[in-house]
This record gives C-alpha cells, structure tokens and sequence, in this order.
C-alpha cells in the first residue's frame, strides 16, 4: 500500500510542482501585502496626528504627511510599499525611529524560541495521547485526553497564564518567574555572552553557562508549557482520529496477524501513514504559536514579537505593526512550504 | 504495549529530567543587595540622547545618567540648585546670564567638564532639533544665532536671551533634560554624517551623572552602573536594572516574591491588594499630568458664567478619586500642577447639587444639553459617567461621545467639539508651559495658528493675555509666583476650563528600599539616592 510504483519520468513532474509552488507563494505574499496594506489604510486613526501629538502646528503636521508619503494617491503608495518590502525594507518605527526589520531581527528568536519549545512540549504530549485514546476509543483514558484537549481549547491563555504564574512561581516557587531570567543572571548575560542566536538557551549552552541556561529553562519552561498545552490539545485530538482511521485498515490486521507486537503496528506500521496529515497539523500549530503568543508574552514580560506588536498598536505605531505582521505572514507560509515539501518526502506516493 | 520499552524508558527520564530543571534550588529569591531592580513600562523610550529624549521612561534615564548647569533637588524639587555650574548672575539688563562651572568634575569618559562644554551642549540641543528643542528656542536661540547666543569664556558660559525674560524662567528650564551636559569630545568622535553623535547617543551616554548607561534594549529594559567617585558622592545601588514589565499583574507577582525592588505601574487594584503586606510599602507622589474639562465658546452657551459656575459645582471631585480613581488622580483645580512655581493647592469647588441648581436658574439656561467627548480609556470613561451622572443630578444633559484618542484630538484641534475630557501634561519646569496655553490666545480667528489650549475652546482670554506676558517677563521670583496665583484665581473663575485632577503616582516597594524619589510633577526618578 505505502510504496507505489516510480513515476516514469520525476524531474519534470518535480520541477512542475515546485514552480507551481513558488508562483502560489508569491501570490500569497503579494495577497498579505494588499490586505496589510489596506487595514493600514482604513483604520479610523490618523497616523500622522499619532505621532505628532497635542503640540505640532498645522504645518508641521501638514510636513510630516508628505515625509511619510500619505500625500501621495492609494495605488501609488502601495507600490512603494511593495517595493519596499522586496528590498527588505519593512518601514520605520514612527515611535522610536528604529527600523522595524532591526526591531524584529531582536524580538523574533525570543518568540521562536518559546514557540519552538511549546510545540515540543505539545507534540511529546499530544502525539502518545493521540495515540492511547484511539487504541482504546471508549475507555476511561479516551475520555481524560478529550477532557484535558477541551479544557486546552476552551480556556483562554491570558487567563491560563496569570493562573499558571500564580501558582507555579507565585505559590509554589517551582519555576522562574516573568521574564526570560532572573535579574542577576539577566545582567550577567548582557555582559558575559555574546548572543549568536538570539535564543537564550541556545546562546548560554554554547556559551557552556549551565547555571544560566537553568535559570532561562526554569523561566520558559512555564509559558512553553501553557502554550504547549494549548497545542497539545488540537495535536492529540487530530492524532487520535487519524489513528483511528488508520487502525481500521486492512494492513493492519495483516500486520497483527503475521504476529506482529502492537506497539510495532501502531509506531510503525500505522503511524507512518498518520504522520503525512499530522505533519501538517503540527506546523500549523507551530505557525499559530508565532503568532498567537501575544497575551503570553505580555502576561510574561516576554520580549518577543507579539508584545512588540502589541505595543505597537497601543502607540499607533502601524509601520512596527505592518511589518511585524508581514514577518509573521511570512513565517506562516514558510511553515507551510515546509510541511508541504516533508508531506513530499514521507508520503511516497506525493514523490 | 502501547508503548514501545525504550520509549517509555526514555520517557521517564525526560520526565525526571524537566523536574530537575525546574526545582527550586535553582531559582534566586532576592535581588542583589547593591543591585535596584525596576519593573516598569518603558516602551515610550524613543531616544536616550538627552537632547531627543522627552518621554518619562527616556528622562528617568537622562536624570541618572547626565546633569545641567542647574538642578533640581529630587528629595525636595522647589527651585534651581547648582548643578555642573557653582554660581551664576544676571546683567543690569537681564538679557545675559553668566554661569561659573564647578572645578574638578569629570565625565564618565574622565574627561574633565569644561564650560566649552556646557555651551557645547546647548548648541548641540538646538542645532539637532529634536522634540524638546523648543524649550531653549523660546530664548530666541536658534540654529543659526546660538553659536553667539551661547559662548565660553574660560570657566564661565555665557548665555544671552532676545528679551529680558523672568530669571527664574530661564533657570527652571535650564534643569529639563534638553538642558544636559555632554561630553564633547566623545561625543564629537561619534558623529556620523553630521548628526553630532546623535544615533550613538541613543544607546550610549557620555555624561556627568551617578550613572553610566551599560545597556540598553528597546523593550526589555536597561542597565545603569554607578561611577565610582561621583562628585556628589558615590550611589549606594552599585548598579539599576529597570527590567520593562507591561502587565501590571506580572509586576506585582514579581514584587511579592521579591524579584524586584520597585513597580512603577501597578494599578488601583493592585495596590490595593498589597495594602497590608508587611513586605511591602506604597509610596504615593503627583505627577505633572492633569484632568480637565473644557468647553468650546463657539457655542454661546459657554459664555455664560453662572453656568459656567453652575457646572464647577456639579463634579463629585472628592467621591470620584476615592471610588473610581482610587488614588491614581487627586483633586486639584488649577491649571499649574502642585510641585509648579506659583501652584495653587486649594480646592474651592465641591460637589453641591443644589448649589449648581441655583446657579443654573440664575443663569436662566433652560434644559442645557453638552455633548462631550471622550477618549475610549477606561479611567477616562468612567470618569465621563460620574461626571454625566452628576451634572444629571443638576439638571445639565450630557451625552457622551466616545471615541479613539488620535481621532479627538483632531476634532478637538479643528475646534470642531462641544465639550471634551481631556489631559494635559506640562513640557518643561516652569509655569510658562501651562499658563501659555491654558491662558494665552491673542488670534481666536478660526485660521489662526495659535493653537493654544484656549484658542481651541475659542476661548479670548481677555486681559489673562497680558497677566501671562507679565508673568514671564517678571524679574522677581516672589512676585512671579504671586503673578501666577493671581492668573489662576481669575482663570478658574473665568474661563471655559475645569481642572478637576491632577495624576497621582503609586510606586509600590519591597519594605527595605528608601529614599527613591520620583521627581513628582517637575523631574524625573533619581536612582542615585535610593538604599536598601
């Protein structure tokens, strides 16, 4: 069943679906540059007036319309804005005069590393309990795991995570508490390590600062847990009905009767072809945790791009807005061509 | 048999290994006793160049880090006080001021304070332009004239003004943050393309201070150092970590577990719930920023002074900062904050429904209806209802108008509001800034560009013009304040404007910290006297 015959000829087939793929992706990004765009537009907020505040004269504000373009007619400013954004140019803050691509490049390993060790964290849980409630569907553990997945679904993070800290660092003291380390070892780290990655267990385990790296552990582990449970949610609850799906195929039965043990048949056998959907389940997850950490991140004092953005819109700041955005619709359709080209190479049938 | 034998092996050691991780042992309980650690929101920081900065967050910084000719005491903010400068006079004329420096005070850099440095730095504050530009403009300085305007004469610096303005106008702004010192040599190295270091200075500092600027991220915070053999004596807080906390939840959990020393941004309800913690102490201070109402005098009815009168009586001024404002505001009924040269402190109107309804009939306005405008601001919102509910009781009709702050303010720029709730915060030390919007329009023609306060409430403050071009012209500090007194008992009286509060601050404190100041309504924090 798993393994079809070649194809006669691959590489055109190949090259076909990858120029299919990139014409798509560029579509996709020019899609999310016209809807940035517009909100930018619409929204009832005079950006000039934003910046300029209670003091400025009418002429002053009148000259910073025309330095920031806003004179110019709708379709014109919207080529400049894409052009902008092909040379890499994602705008300036108008809050701090820093360019947004700058801002992000420092904000978005904090947010990458949280998300990245949520989803661990949600893939570790959510795939084994995936799997044990649908090699028992009905019984009392089938139940537990659609009970924990509801609450993770249904329970609003902000929440979640204030109750999280509460009780986790608040009362019981088992973890760090908001923040990405303590503040001694914070200083610590702006003068003793250099950052490569921007990713603060990264950088302190190359650095071979362990004590440092288990002070950033015991700050992350919380908010990548709570996120990595809201992911865990969704991943278990797809794990156990494509497992389901695939149990109940005929090689399956062959497999358990040629004698075969059942962990072989549902780890190998089955979760084989359960990985090709599930693979996509999870970048999904992963996407919408680089994106949907912003009340994390705020409840946490977690410098990364959901509390930039969020702050930026509290300022009327819409380039730092736009192109924290953009930076997250793209990292949306990168997650995606990903799990696309991995669906590739674990389903054959896709080569 | 669900799972495979290695796997779950594996699976309890990782679990074992996350247990480990996260065990108390590794975890600090306090902040390091030479160490202030900080939470407040600093995302307003757009520049820590002092000649830029002119957000609170961005002058806290400032304030530590750098130092003017004159000062302001931050235990007891009243007046100038040497700062980089030991003396100073003023000519017959009162158009040349003459500053002695101080010998033998360095910068951080170890270069020596010069009074070409001084007379750098205001040059370099007006050339670069920035926000704040506009507080030493107002003495006819300009990019083109300071280089006269402004010189050094061996250990003096000289300043001259196009007018003989009040002294003490020219000294209170000599203490905002525009007014610093820098290090001219080392700043001098830093320029890049002629911006006078100004992209250096945003990340770096090259003053005077208590503190040197070791680190700075947008975001996330700073960290100060203390300079050894400062010449006001050395800070005990051998370093400050201002760590940027938005939520102002997160800072109390913080605070009550000892992970920081200081919250700046708790909330009502929060200091409420710390009230009682043996740990902890709240310490509460006024801001410059105050609340007021105003009317637009296009619209005739504002002009009628008994219903002005009628509606100062009808705000439960005292019931609304103890229910709803819960301390964040207090009252205050003047245009200048407490803290300010010539501030009124006395709060003659009260809530009196029955007052305001005589003064009505007497005004013989008939069912009056206000539309007044309000920013979607919870604080602000309630507010409005209290205030809505209370001119109901006194027989005034209010509707509410509530929308986005940018979007009211351009309607309330265009003059094109009824009524408007709205704040105002001063710009510079002296009271000037107030009192040169708040009673100053001398064009109230639709295109005029005043701009002033006044002008858009249409309001032709009459002979409060010339009050207020005296009062800053006034050589004689005593007569200056008694000046500003007198402006605002005819002002609040007078005008279309009710100034109801103005901000309280509620820093929030593990027990053992003292002596940490907040600059109240004229300065900035100084951390510099700050023990634990």
């Amino acid at each position: 069943m798993t393994a079809s015959s070649a194809p006669v000829s691959p590489w055109p087939a190949r090259l076909r679906g990858l120029a299919g793929a990139l014409i798509s992706l560029a579509l996709t990004l020019l899609g999310l540059l016209f809807v940035t765009f517009i909100i930018s537009r619409v929204v009832p907020i005079d950006p000039v007036l934003s910046i300029m505040g209670q003091r400025a004269s009418d002429a002053q504000i009148e000259e910073a319309r025309v330095a920031l373009g806003l004179d110019k007619p709708l379709w014109h400013q919207f080529l400049i804005y894409v052009g902008n954004m092909l040379r890499g140019d994602l705008g300036t803050s108008i809050g701090s005069g820093e360019p947004v691509l700058q801002a992000v490049a420092r904000v978005f390993p904090a947010t990458l590393e949280l998300a990245t060790l949520a989803t661990i964290f949600g893939v570790l849980a959510g795939v084994p309990a995936g799997v044990l409630a649908a090699t028992r569907p009905g019984s009392l553990a089938d139940h537990l795991v659609r009970l924990v997945g509801l609450m993770g679904y249904s329970m609003p993070v902000f929440w979640l995570g204030l109750i999280g800290l509460l009780l986790f660092y608040g009362i019981l003291g088992w973890v760090g508490g908001p923040g990405r380390l303590d503040a001694l070892y914070d200083m610590q780290f702006q003068f003793e390590v250099t950052p490569v990655t921007g990713m603060i267990l990264l950088d302190t385990a190359l650095a071979g600062k362990w004590d440092m790296f288990a002070n950033a552990f015991s700050h992350i582990v919380l908010p990548a847990a709570l996120l990595g449970y809201v992911s865990m949610a969704y991943i278990s609850r797809m794990t156990r009905s494509f497992m389901m799906n695939e149990l109940g195929q005929e090689y399956i039965t062959t497999a358990r009767v040629k004698g075969m043990p059942e962990w072989r048949v549902i780890w190998v056998h089955a979760m084989r072809n359960v990985l090709v959907p599930l693979i996509t389940v999870i970048a999904l997850s992963y996407a919408y945790l680089l994106e949907g950490s912003v009340l994390t991140e705020t409840i946490f004092a977690w410098p990364g791009l959901g509390s930039y953005i969020t702050e930026a819109l509290g300022r009327n700041d819409m380039p730092a807005v736009l192109g924290g955005t953009v930076v997250v619709g793209v990292a949306f359709i990168t997650l995606n061509l990903v799990s696309d080209l991995l669906y590739r190479l674990v389903d054959p049938r896709a080569r | 048999m669900f799972l495979s034998p290695i796997l779950r092996h594996a699976g309890v050691a990782a679990t074992a290994a996350l247990m480990l991780g996260t065990a108390p042992g590794v975890l600090l309980a306090e902040t390091p006793p030479d160490t202030l650690v900080i939470a407040d929101a600093i995302d307003d920081i757009v520049s820590l160049d002092p000649h830029e900065a002119y957000e609170f967050s961005g002058l806290d910084v400032v304030n530590n880090v750098y130092d003017g000719l004159v000062e302001l005491d931050p235990s007891q903010p009243t007046g100038p006080q040497p700062g980089l400068a030991e003396s100073w006079s003023v000519s017959e004329d009162g158009m040349t001021f003459t500053f002695k420096m101080k010998p033998g005070i360095t910068f951080s850099s170890g270069n020596p304070v010069t009074a070409a440095d001084a007379a750098y730095s205001l040059q370099r504050a007006v050339k670069i332009n920035k926000s704040p530009a506009f507080i030493l403009n107002q003495f006819g300085w300009t990019a083109e004239n300071v280089d006269q305007m402004v010189t050094a004469d061996g250990d003096t610096v000289v300043l001259k003004t196009d007018k003989a303005y009040a002294p003490t106008f020219l000294y209170n702004c000599l203490t905002a943050g525009v007014a610093s010192i820098v290090d001219m040599k080392t700043v001098m190295e830093h320029d890049a393309n002629g911006d006078m270091g100004n992209e250096w200075l945003k990340t770096n500092s090259a003053g005077t201070g208590a503190y040197v600027l070791k680190s700075y991220k947008p975001n996330e915070g700073y960290i100060l150092e203390a300079r050894a053999g400062h010449w006001r004596g050395d800070a005990a807080m051998k370093a400050v970590f201002m760590r940027h906390v938005p939520e102002a939840a997160t800072q109390r959990l913080l605070l009550e577990k000892g992970d920081i020393d200081i919250a700046r941004e708790l909330t009502p309800v929060d200091i409420e719930g710390i009230t009682g913690n043996a740990d902890l102490k709240i310490q509460k201070d006024v801001g410059g920023q105050i609340f007021y109402l105003s009317f637009n005098q296009k619209n005739e009815l504002y002009k009628n002074q008994k219903f002005l009168e009628a509606m100062r009586y009808a705000i439960d001024y005292q019931g609304l900062a103890e229910t709803v404002l819960k301390g964040s505001m207090v009252p205050h009924q003047a245009f200048l904050p407490n803290g300010y040269l010539g501030a009124l402190e006395d709060t003659p109107f009260s809530f009196d429904v029955e007052k305001a309804k005589a003064l009505l009939a007497e005004s013989g306005v008939t069912a009056p209806k206000i539309v007044m405008d309000v920013r979607n601001a919870t604080d602000r919102m309630e507010m409005a209802q209290s205030i809505q509910n209370t001119f109901g009781q006194a027989g005034i009709t209010v509707e509410l108008n509530i929308g986005e702050g940018a979007e009211q303010l351009k309607r309330y720029r265009a003059r094109q509001h009824d009524a408007t709730l709205q704040s105002w915060g001063p710009d510079y030390p002296d009271p000037q800034t107030n009192a040169g919007s708040f009673a100053w329009n001398d064009n109230n023609a639709d295109d005029a560009s005043t701009g002033t306060l006044a002008w858009r409430n249409s309001y032709d403050p009459g002979p409060l013009n010339d009050m207020t071009a005296a009062a800053v012209m006034e050589r004689d500090g005593d007569k200056r304040a008694a000046m500003y007194r007198d402006l605002q008992e005819q002002h609040r009286t007078t005008s279309p404007f009710i100034v109801m509060f103005q901000i309280g601050y509620n820093s929030a404190m593990r027990g053992n910290v003292s002596n940490f100041f907040t600059g109240g309504a004229i300065d900035s924090a100084a951390y510099w006297l700050v023990t634990k």
